[in-house]
């Protein structure tokens, strides 16, 4: 692949991850959604916000990424879950994420827009995650490999070709969006 | 274009469609999904190597994930600083250690949000390591590969979220 050079420069890796996390960042704070009053709300359903800005980068992203995966130019990077580890971990996640108000990614964007409390949630996720990490050959064992997920993608969890869901959940998309929209969200 | 960087929000249709965009340049020029998770359990990893460098060498998730300053990292200091410009830009950057509707819910005591702060973040960070993701590395990322196990973690993460803030702020919309 042709970008095989940059993609193994790990000096460069470092850059480009400053600059993306500058733009994601950016993007987050002018969506408003590093407003711990923004997550909130959506939890408790009276503002879209959240899902607005998920939904449109998951419909603009994903054919995108089809398309460079068609053309050999990239690589998918996606794990199979199981219910041991998804749901549950999922399932904390949430309960997190509404006692908290951030995530991971929106808790730096909210301390950079002056939330301070935000730099305490993000203490708490990387304890959370050391947590995690000591618990983790035990946890391994025990649970996170129960009931492991039939299929990779959804893709194949159908027996469909890629291209066909790509269509099919970008058509689901901008149904959900417009529904949102004609609710008054 | 200058009026447009000052401005205090943009369209939410804009702002995913942007994320959607540079999640094509991240599977490009990086080879990575964007996600923000791992950086805290390296940052964990850096955190037990400063107590027993041979201890967390040993530890098998810091054999999956290395505690390194990588790619990984560099995204959460720049979105930190990514969103300090745009919040410098548009004039909008307030200090406040107590989001208002906390405050009116739960009063101004800066202690109390930050124990509050400190417990949602301990359960995400565990929930985050033990689905594999967070909102934007399943969430966004994975989702877009159509990834099963990131609609499912996507849906679980919002029926526990819906269900705990409606425990803590009443069902408003019942």
């Amino acid at each position: 692949m042709e970008f095989e050079q940059l993609r193994s420069d790990k000096r460069a890796q470092i850059v480009l991850g400053l600059l993306t996390g500058i733009v994601f960042g950016f993007l987050l704070q002018k969506g408003g959604v590093t407003a711990y009053g923004v997550i909130i709300g959506q939890l408790l359903l009276t503002d879209f916000t959240v899902v607005q800005v998920m939904l449109t980068a998951i419909l603009v992203g994903m054919p995108g990424v089809y398309a460079m995966k068609a053309a050999g130019l990239v690589r998918l990077h996606y794990q199979t879950g199981s219910v041991g580890a998804t749901v549950i971990g999922g399932l904390i996640f949430g309960a997190g994420f509404a006692i908290l108000g951030y995530c991971p990614g929106t808790a730096p964007g909210a301390l950079g827009s002056g939330s301070l409390d935000a730099a305490i949630g993000m203490i708490g996720i990387a304890l959370g995650a050391g947590i995690f990490a000591r618990l983790y050959p035990r946890l391994n064992r025990i649970v996170l490999t129960r009931g492991t997920f039939p299929a990779g993608t959804l893709p194949e969890l159908l027996g469909v070709r890629p291209g066909i869901v790509v269509i099919a959940v970008g058509i689901l998309i901008i149904g959900f969006l417009c529904l949102l929209a004609i609710l008054g969200f | 274009m200058t009026a447009w960087f000052m401005m205090a929000t943009w369209s939410p249709y804009i702002v995913g469609a942007g994320i959607g965009i540079l999640i094509w340049t991240t599977f490009l020029l990086s080879d990575r999904p964007l996600g923000c998770s791992t950086a805290y359990a390296k940052t964990a990893g850096m955190a037990e190597s400063v107590i027993s460098r041979r201890k967390s060498e040993a530890m098998p998730y810091y054999q999956k994930f290395t505690p390194t300053v990588d790619w990984q990292w560099m995204i959460v200091i720049g979105v930190l600083m990514g969103a300090f410009l745009s919040a410098y830009l548009s004039g909008t950057f307030t200090l406040l250690t107590v989001p208002p509707l906390f405050a009116a819910e739960f009063g101004t005591d800066s202690l109390f949000r930050s124990l509050v702060a400190l417990l949602g973040g301990i359960l995400m960070g565990m929930g985050a390591r033990w689905a594999g993701g967070c909102t934007s590395g399943h969430g966004i990322s994975g989702t877009l590969q159509l990834s099963l196990a990131s609609w499912v973690a996507a849906i679980c993460f919002f029926a526990a979220g819906i269900l705990v803030a409606g425990l803590i702020y009443g069902f408003t919309f019942l």
